[in-house]
């Protein structure tokens, strides 16, 4: 490509104005939250110092299941169905899903700390814990599937599929695993509430908790789609490179230069 | 979709019946499975009848993935995926064709599985409605969702590796509930009596119900992706 | 009085992918109802993808394409009921015999069962033959069972890939009378092959197919044709010298 071809712009200066106060938003949520989390609220009787994990990971395993998770199976549901198709909804279902992973991480890891001290286990298979872990691993092989190498319409259809079949299974997932431990005597010590009484300031602080995350995940969501903008104005325009060998073939010559612009089925967002 | 349906699940069967590669192949590895269980846990027969539902349902899960692997190996051979596609078969009917005929083959490994378990493992049976229902149940919902899970990984180059990652954690559900189910039906584990396992027979109604639903709904797009 | 007869295949700069590679790059081609009309280009040059679109196997990324009427753009599958593929794989089932499998695809189509025998017997597989599972066929064999199984059907659009490709000298008389016949019912036979002289007989027209577009076309007359042109030869593949 030519030095001199302007850099592209996935989109309008409107929604980079937005990404970005999105980002700042986060930032300073975040910031806020911390603080108040490690310094203005007050330790718990009984867990002490280790209840403010509370600011952090609720509201990280929130984003996970219902925001990253929701996100990716609607867009999903809404690329399949023809009348609301578009390639928006596959990108956004594909970056929904890749937030998503860090985030079920993050509630693993979040989760595993604060259940170490509590119980001396690294890891425990009570319910949430256990319906997180497999909700990661469907996250991955959503995001397997997605490295299947083909044409991006195929690509979009199987990645909606598993999204589907996922979602479909995680209630199943979260009713059996939430039976498996009701119903069986003798878990009961290990499923001692972690929830501690919330009142006064620290209600407040989960709540800018909730907002600090969701705001991260949507600034996150946001940059994602854009790698994945950027990623298809690269095909398209490999694209163009390959239709003009393509009818080199044919007339020993090219009939243009590449960049033609060719009437494509699908613009940027 | 139901003529198709039939069609469909008669090829398979008929199939089968000429090759025998699930009664030959995956069967045995099943059992073999089982075995190689006592292995593990033996000799003494105590934990074997405590895990036996437990190991029952995992061969099941690992010998599903290889039949569901099977169904789609019969339209691998030169272009009969294409075939199916433009046979003018409505794709509701070719995956619950599909799905038919991988539940009547997965029966007939679970039957054998089961007097296996009884013989191998010394397990008394004291509900054999709970185990038949669970069975078909739980048989149907791996079959649907394997069924699912398998067209979107046929003719890939990967499929054999992705299509156990894939299936495998969907079904999960299948696994817990199934050997609850199980547990209940053969009286084991504290204060299981026989109805205790009719949560979990649900359960596996719930997930057959749903991923059969899914499948009529979704195989049609998904046939599509080439 | 042209114009006003039906389209039964209608490109407008089309442009189909296998993965990254654009096997069409901007196919022009209309094909019309009753006509048949031979492919003909070099390996690789999209002649197989061409047939695939129309087929509704390969999904057009751009531009338009219609079959029978049908736009397979947004929906592939619009027309292939009345669209029959003869591929280069035969698509049948090894361990099924051929009766089996013909009776199978015919059931699936919705074709009337009972033409199975006649289409059979036209193309030569005997009572013996009939009930030999096709996986302990010859490929030539397998080839007349696939070919049966389009004339059970009679769809509207035949799409015949390399037909004479395994077939032996009379299968291929028998290939040229059932295409001569269909389309005198008024079906639409697009054939594609690097053969040119074996299927010049049959067409109406013959296009050739280079880099994924569509670069010549010309009609032949109906009567005994002459030489083949040099140009649409060295285009073809070269293979074939006077």
């Amino acid at each position: 490509m030519s030095p001199t071809e302007p850099a592209v712009a996935p989109w309008s200066p409107a929604t980079t104005w937005v990404v970005r106060s999105l980002g700042i938003a986060a930032a300073a949520a975040l910031a806020a939250t911390i603080w108040l989390g490690l310094w203005v609220t007050p330790p718990d009787e009984v867990q002490h110092n280790l209840v403010r994990l509370v600011y952090v990971h609720p509201p990280i395993a929130w984003v996970a299941l219902y925001l990253a998770f929701g996100v990716a199976a609607v867009s999903s549901v809404l690329w399949l169905w023809p009348r609301t198709r578009s390639r928006f909804w596959d990108r956004l279902a594909a970056s929904a899903v890749e937030v998503g992973v860090v985030f079920t991480a993050l509630t693993l890891i979040t989760g595993s700390i604060w259940g170490r001290p509590t119980w001396g286990l690294w890891w425990t298979w009570d319910a949430r814990l256990t319906s997180t872990a497999l909700l990661l691993v469907l996250l991955l092989g959503y995001l397997a599937v997605r490295r299947v190498p083909g044409d991006p319409d195929s690509r979009a259809r199987r990645s909606a599929v598993v999204a589907l079949v996922a979602a479909v299974d995680v209630p199943i997932v979260h009713f059996s695993v939430d039976w498996w431990h009701t119903l069986h005597q003798g878990a009961t010590v290990l499923n001692a509430n972690l929830s501690p009484t919330i009142h006064g300031s620290m209600a407040w602080t989960l709540l800018l908790g909730f907002v600090a995350f969701t705001l991260l995940f949507a600034w996150m969501l946001a940059i994602r789609y854009r790698v994945e903008l950027l990623s298809e104005h690269l095909e398209d325009s490999e694209l163009d490179v390959a239709l003009h060998e393509r009818w080199a073939e044919g007339t020993g010559s090219l009939p243009g230069e590449p960049g033609t612009a060719l009437a494509h089925s699908g613009g940027p967002a | 979709m139901w003529r198709d349906t039939v069609l469909v699940a008669g090829k398979d069967l008929r199939i089968e019946a000429r090759s025998r590669v699930v009664m030959h192949q995956v069967v045995p590895v099943a059992v073999l499975v089982l075995v190689l269980f006592a292995f593990a846990l033996g000799p003494d027969r105590a934990p074997m009848i405590q895990a036996a539902p437990g190991l029952f349902w995992v061969a099941v899960l690992f010998a599903s993935v290889l039949a569901v692997q099977r169904s789609f190996a019969l339209e691998a051979p030169d272009g009969a995926r294409d075939g199916l596609r433009l046979s003018g078969l409505d794709p509701a009917g070719i995956f619950l064709g599909k799905t038919a005929a991988v539940t009547v083959q997965m029966v007939i490994l679970e039957v054998v599985l089961t007097a296996g378990v009884v013989v191998l493992y010394g397990s008394h049976i004291r509900s054999y409605p709970s185990i038949i229902v669970a069975g078909l149940a739980g048989t149907a919902g791996l079959a649907a969702a394997g069924t699912l899970y398998g067209a979107l990984a046929a003719g890939l180059r990967v499929r054999e590796t992705l299509l156990p990652f894939l299936f495998l954690p969907i079904a999960a559900p299948v696994l817990l509930a199934g050997t609850r189910a199980w547990q209940a039906a053969l009286g084991i584990g504290a204060g299981n009596t026989g109805s205790a396992g009719d949560p979990w027979i649900r359960l596996l109604l719930v997930f057959a119900a749903v991923y059969l639903a899914l499948g009529v709904v979704i195989y049609g797009p998904l046939q599509e992706a080439s | 009085m042209w114009a006003a007869m039906a389209s039964a295949v209608l490109l407008r700069a089309a442009v189909a992918m296998t993965g990254r590679f654009p096997a069409l790059a901007g196919v022009d081609l209309r094909v019309d109802e009753g006509e048949a009309v031979l492919l003909t280009g070099p390996n690789g040059a999209g002649k197989t993808s061409l047939l695939r679109v129309c087929a509704g196997l390969l999904r057009v990324t751009s531009g338009s394409a219609s079959v029978l009427g049908h736009d397979v753009v947004d929906d592939p599958g619009a027309a292939r009921r009345e669209v029959a593929l003869l591929g280069h794989a035969a698509a049948l089932y090894d361990d099924l015999t051929v009766v089996e499998n013909v009776r199978f695809a015919v059931r699936a189509a919705g074709a009337d069962v009972a033409r199975i025998d006649a289409a059979l017997d036209r193309l030569e597989l005997g009572g013996r033959v009939r009930r030999t599972p096709v996986g302990r066929l010859s490929a030539g064999q397998r080839r007349r069972v696939a070919l049966a199984l389009l004339v059970t059907r009679r769809p509207e659009l035949w799409l015949l890939d390399e037909p004479h490709a395994g077939l032996d000298a009379d299968a291929r008389v028998v290939l040229g009378e059932i295409v001569s016949e269909v389309v005198a019912e008024g079906a639409t036979v697009l054939l594609a092959s690097h053969e040119p002289e074996e299927s010049w007989p049959l067409a109406d027209r013959v296009m050739s197919i280079v880099g994924g577009r569509v670069v010549e076309e010309r009609a032949v007359a109906s009567t005994r044709r002459p030489a083949l042109p040099d140009q649409l030869r060295a285009v073809s593949g070269g293979a074939h010298v006077a």
